[in-house]
């Protein structure tokens, strides 16, 4: 299962939800913690390809407008480093038909 | 500081659990005002696709005959997949009308309508950001307008419950604790699924598949697919232990692949449209790592609290009857003027005396037993299933005495003999769990 078309398959997926973006981000990484962390969970677990890493910089980008809401990176997150929260009052994933 | 209480019980997420909360409440003429921070109630939920009768009577009564249902869930397989087919127990019966298959979206909204008809104040688009204490007690919420008070704050804010974590009232979760499941709506006409599914054409029979074994190469994973069939659409779905996904570095979403290319479920599912994706994490926290259910002020219920019988695929009826002990206690509390953690235990009371802890406490160590030997039956076990098909299903003249032989025999060499041991060791222990259950 190569990665890259996992999330190719992924992305393909995510264009079928509706969203209600919030103009900030509901999930905030500490980069200092994710420096140090080695296996990155969070970029290969994330059922919406949230999490990536930079290649120029080595840090987390973090698309929060595709988070599900599923909550699995802040328990994978060997570190504590992701700061998890809800959208606020009425943003992020609208599911219809689920 | 003497508060000025807004209603009597504030209740925090409208999923099965908390309108059930907030039904039970307000029926017996109580304030009660439920939060939700959806803007469509339903659209932060999901799961597999059905939901039983027997909860949902108790708690919406004659309403239950208008419930926006799809299909009725009467025939159940357990397919036990390997990389080329599988083998499958199938139970099929007109009479079994016990599962229902509900969008969520529609579920939520018919719960909801009633809910405000038996006098529940709902509050949709409403995010609870804090808890507000005062005195060791929980004396309301803040959301992002405004401070909200009452004397008791029922929590019902689902798995990932942020206000439980503030409370302290739950262990911290650690990945092994939850399953992480993704889905897929896949699209098609009513007819073509009825063709497929061999189905008649009414919506009161519909079917789910429990779809067990892993793809060849992926070994410790526990991963358990579904499909149930809709009006006019599947959905086809997978869940498996977050700490396994973690270790085998396995993104969720390439086990719902290998399903969706499996030969046994491509055909099902051939040019369908993909209507929706969706994922959620389901509680395994069960028995042993129950939080503490209550505090002063405050009551913990359904998936918030870890109710959930991954076993059996239960979950929205434990958060219907959790949540409607809950209001329960929460009534009792009123009426008594005390909202302290000794007396509203009452709770943790009317749970043990109902299936839900007894259940829990039946279940305790089964799912851990299943998990240990994960590698055995979701590896092991439907390959050699496949294999005792094999000699039956083709006349390959050859003797059955010398394969059958063979078969048996097979047991003992594929594998080291403790593994055989551990596994009926395991299936002896689940056994003595029940029997010796509540």
């Amino acid at each position: 299962m190569e990665n890259n078309t996992n999330k190719k398959s992924i992305q393909d997926k995510l264009t079928t939800i509706k969203y209600n973006c919030d103009n900030k981000t509901h999930l905030k990484v500490n980069q200092k913690k994710c420096a140090k962390c080695k296996d990155k969970p969070c970029t290969m677990i994330c059922p919406a390809s949230v999490y990536s890493v930079d290649e120029n910089t080595n840090e987390i980008i973090v698309q929060y407008e595709n988070c599900l809401e599923c909550g699995a990176c802040r328990l994978a997150c060997p570190k504590g480093a992701i700061d998890w929260n809800y959208p606020s009052s009425g943003c992020g994933v609208i599911f219809k038909n689920s | 500081m003497d508060i000025n209480y807004n209603t009597d019980v504030i209740v925090v997420g409208a999923g099965p659990c908390g309108i059930s909360t907030a039904i039970e409440i307000a029926q017996a003429g109580k304030k009660v005002v439920l939060l939700d921070r959806a803007k469509y109630i339903g659209s932060k939920n999901m799961y597999g696709g059905a939901i039983y009768k027997t909860a949902l009577k108790e708690i919406f009564q004659d309403d239950f005959n208008t419930l926006p249902y799809e299909r009725i869930i009467n025939s159940h397989s357990w397919a036990f997949l390997n990389n080329t087919g599988s083998v499958c127990i199938t139970y099929q019966d007109d009479e079994n009308k016990e599962a229902y298959a509900v969008k969520r979206s529609s579920l939520e909204k018919w719960m909801i309508d009633i809910a405000k008809k038996r006098g529940v104040y709902f509050a949709p688009n409403t995010l609870v950001k804090n808890l507000i204490q005062q005195n060791g007690y929980v004396v309301g919420v803040e959301t992002e307008l405004e401070k909200y008070y009452a004397p008791i704050v029922i929590l019902a804010d689902g798995v990932n419950s942020l206000l439980a974590k503030e409370l302290n009232l739950r262990e911290k979760y650690e990945p092994k604790d939850v399953i992480l499941s993704v889905k897929e709506t896949i699209k098609l006409d009513k007819k073509t699924i009825e063709e497929r599914f061999n189905l008649k054409d009414d919506l009161t029979n519909g079917v789910v598949k429990m779809l067990l074994g892993n793809p060849e190469g992926v070994k410790n994973i526990f991963m358990m697919g579904f499909l149930y069939t809709f009006k006019d659409t599947i959905m086809l779905g997978v869940g498996a232990n977050l700490a396994d996904l973690v270790k085998n570095k396995i993104n969720i979403n390439d086990l719902l692949e290998y399903l969706k290319q499996h030969n046994d479920i491509q055909p099902l599912i051939k040019d369908g449209q993909s209507l929706e994706y969706s994922a959620h994490l389901i509680p395994e926290t069960g028995y042993n790592k129950m939080p503490k259910l209550t505090g002063n002020g405050v009551i913990i219920a359904g998936d918030a609290a870890g109710f959930v019988n991954s076993i059996h695929f239960e979950g929205t009826n434990y958060a219907l009857i959790s949540g409607k002990l809950a209001g329960k206690t929460a009534v009792n509390a009123l009426n008594n003027n005390n909202y302290s953690q000794g007396y509203l235990s009452l709770y943790k009371k009317e749970l043990d005396k109902s299936f839900i802890l007894k259940d829990l406490y039946t279940y305790r160590n089964i799912l851990n037993r299943l998990y240990d030997r994960r590698g055995s039956l979701m590896n092991y076990y439907p390959k050699k299933m496949k294999e005792f098909f094999d000699i039956i299903t083709s006349a390959n003249c050859k003797s059955k005495s010398v394969q059958f032989k063979n078969y048996f025999l097979s047991f003992l060499k594929d594998r080291n003999i403790n593994e055989l041991i551990k596994d009926g060791y395991m299936a002896f222990r689940c056994v003595l769990d029940i029997f010796f259950g509540r």
